[in-house]
């Protein structure tokens, strides 16, 4: 197990592995997709209430799942590189803190392209609204803490104890929305009740939500290679994979 | 331990001695909470309704602001010195010295804070339960903005101008506390109890206590290992 | 087809949030692989200069 985690934890395996996991990835995600796209936009019907606006969700609830699972990452990443000093758990942290920025993003936006048809107003000062905001801010945080440190061993170290400090953040977003009354609507997914949506509706949620997070791997096996080398240009296994590809 | 008992006492003595030498920058966070707490009736005009409202909010963001704009310096000057180093590689277990010097900078920063905040709260209109209930909220929650805040700072120790990055960094984490804290005087001003709000309010601050030093301590290594 | 377009009058707003995400999508995929690139290629640079370097010596 332990030589299993040490040969995993090497950057020429993870460099191979990635090349090799990264067109599946992309193909899986692509298929997903697309069926998400097609059950949300076509099959799924209009709501009662909301009319064909609701569509939103199929993109606002997965990015904003997103958000909070790479921030949760993250913390595990930040765990393992502060606790063992794996490098790769480094990588894999500031690789992820961008995509987590950006799905944040999207989930504000599009959350407020779905209030101003709906509840009239593009933003509100309400928990859920502000904490998903503050979301955004910690990992931009994230991002400039790391790009302003010059080394990159002290950047990380620096990154990972900030990771885990705003942490805290992450069960006050999630539930927000049961502890204050807000314009925000209550939860309707949880992982133990029946679901109050019909399956029609349901199923392309879910189906985006899992496309959303193979791209989440996908998009780090890319942006953690680029960082490796990055990190070890010097190194023996990028040579190697530099006269590969010069040997092609 | 008697060694590092009067080591802490004449840490705690320097810093009281610094400050009172640096008068004119230990009191700058007192200077800038006052002007805001006076420039906001002028801004706004004295409806005494209007001010009343928003007086916790005004005195709380006040305070927030002085203090995070003190917590850029607050390892800076040994840094620089390069005593900080020697804290670090000291006999005396770093964290029992920054928990030390947290108290006397909460002295020196949080303290006149806290003892002007019931004039201006009684400019801006509070009546006496609702400054009762101020206080409080601003002796439980300066040493979560103070512990907080010195987490960031010491985490971007090493960048040179570290005031954007640190109000970036330390914004999420004050925002709860913000916002219980006015939430509790609200509660208090519109009749109801400000006790859910405070009970979270101390659990915050016990939850800084115990933890920030932690992660002070680790941020002080990563910033001396450079 | 036009109905589809129109979305029952919200179609600024979902046609918005879908293309944003596409884009979001395309970005963090294009932006990361383009980087990679690069940073390959300086990489290679050097292992060249080092190969010219000990070369000489």
């Amino acid at each position: 197990m332990m030589k299993w985690l040490h040969i995993m934890a090497s950057s020429a395996w993870f460099y191979r592995f990635s090349g090799q996991a990264i067109p599946w990835l992309m193909s899986a995600f692509i298929v997903l997709l697309l069926i998400g796209l097609y059950g949300g936009l076509v099959t799924a019907p209009a709501d009662y209430q909301q009319g064909d606006a609701f569509r939103i969700i199929y993109i606002h609830v997965p990015a904003a799942w997103m958000s909070l699972f790479i921030y949760c990452v993250m913390a595990m990443y930040a765990v393992i590189a502060l606790v063992w000093r794996i490098k790769l758990a480094e990588v894999l942290l500031i690789s992820s803190a961008p995509i987590g920025a950006a799905f944040t993003f999207l989930a504000l936006v599009t959350g407020s392209l779905w209030g101003k048809p709906m509840w009239g107003t593009w933003w509100s000062w309400d928990a859920r609204l502000t904490s998903e905001l503050l979301l955004l801010f910690l990992y931009w945080g994230v991002m400039g803490l790391y790009a302003a440190i010059e080394d990159k061993r002290t950047a990380s170290k620096a990154v990972s104890v900030l990771t885990l400090v705003g942490v805290v953040n992450i069960p006050i977003i999630h539930y927000s929305v049961s502890w204050w009354n807000t314009l925000h609507q209550g939860p309707s997914i949880t992982m133990t009740d029946k679901p109050t949506m019909p399956m029609e509706m349901l199923m392309p949620l879910l189906v985006m939500a899992v496309a959303f997070k193979i791209f989440y791997g996908l998009s780090l096996l890319i942006r953690a290679r680029a960082e490796l080398v990055e990190r070890e240009p010097q190194s023996r296994w990028l040579k190697a994979v530099i006269e590969e590809n010069n040997d092609e | 331990m008697n060694s590092t008992l009067q080591s802490l006492y004449f840490l705690a003595i320097r810093e009281c001695l610094t400050a009172f030498r640096n008068r004119h920058e230990a009191l700058s966070p007192l200077i800038f909470f006052s002007l805001v707490c006076v420039l906001f009736p002028l801004g706004v005009g004295a409806s005494a309704d209007l001010l009343r409202t928003i007086a916790p909010g005004i005195i709380w963001v006040a305070a927030l602001l002085a203090i995070l704009m003190s917590l850029g310096t607050l390892f800076r000057h040994e840094y620089e010195q390069g005593t900080l180093e020697l804290m670090v590689l000291s006999e005396h277990p770093l964290i029992v010295l920054v928990v030390i010097k947290l108290v006397a900078y909460w002295l020196i920063t949080a303290l006149p804070l806290i003892v002007v905040a019931p004039f201006m709260a009684y400019g801006l209109g509070l009546t006496a339960d609702a400054q009762g209930v101020l206080l409080l909220t601003l002796l439980l929650g300066t040493p979560v903005l103070i512990l907080v805040g010195a987490i960031a700072s010491t985490l971007t120790l090493v960048i040179p101008q570290n005031g954007m990055l640190l109000a970036l960094l330390v914004l999420p984490l004050y925002v709860p506390v913000l916002i219980f804290a006015t939430s509790a005087v609200n509660t208090v001003m519109m009749g109801g109890s400000a006790a859910g709000a405070l009970y979270i309010l101390a659990a915050l601050c016990v939850l800084s206590v115990t933890l920030s030093p932690l992660a002070i301590v680790a941020a002080l290594k990563i910033g001396v290992s450079q | 087809m036009s109905e589809f377009i129109y979305m029952g009058g919200y179609s600024f707003y979902i046609w918005s949030s879908y293309s944003l995400a596409l884009i979001i999508l395309v970005l963090n995929i294009l932006g990361p692989s383009l980087k990679h690139k690069k940073s390959v290629q300086q990489a290679s640079d050097i292992h060249l200069l080092n190969g010219m370097k000990s070369d000489e010596s």
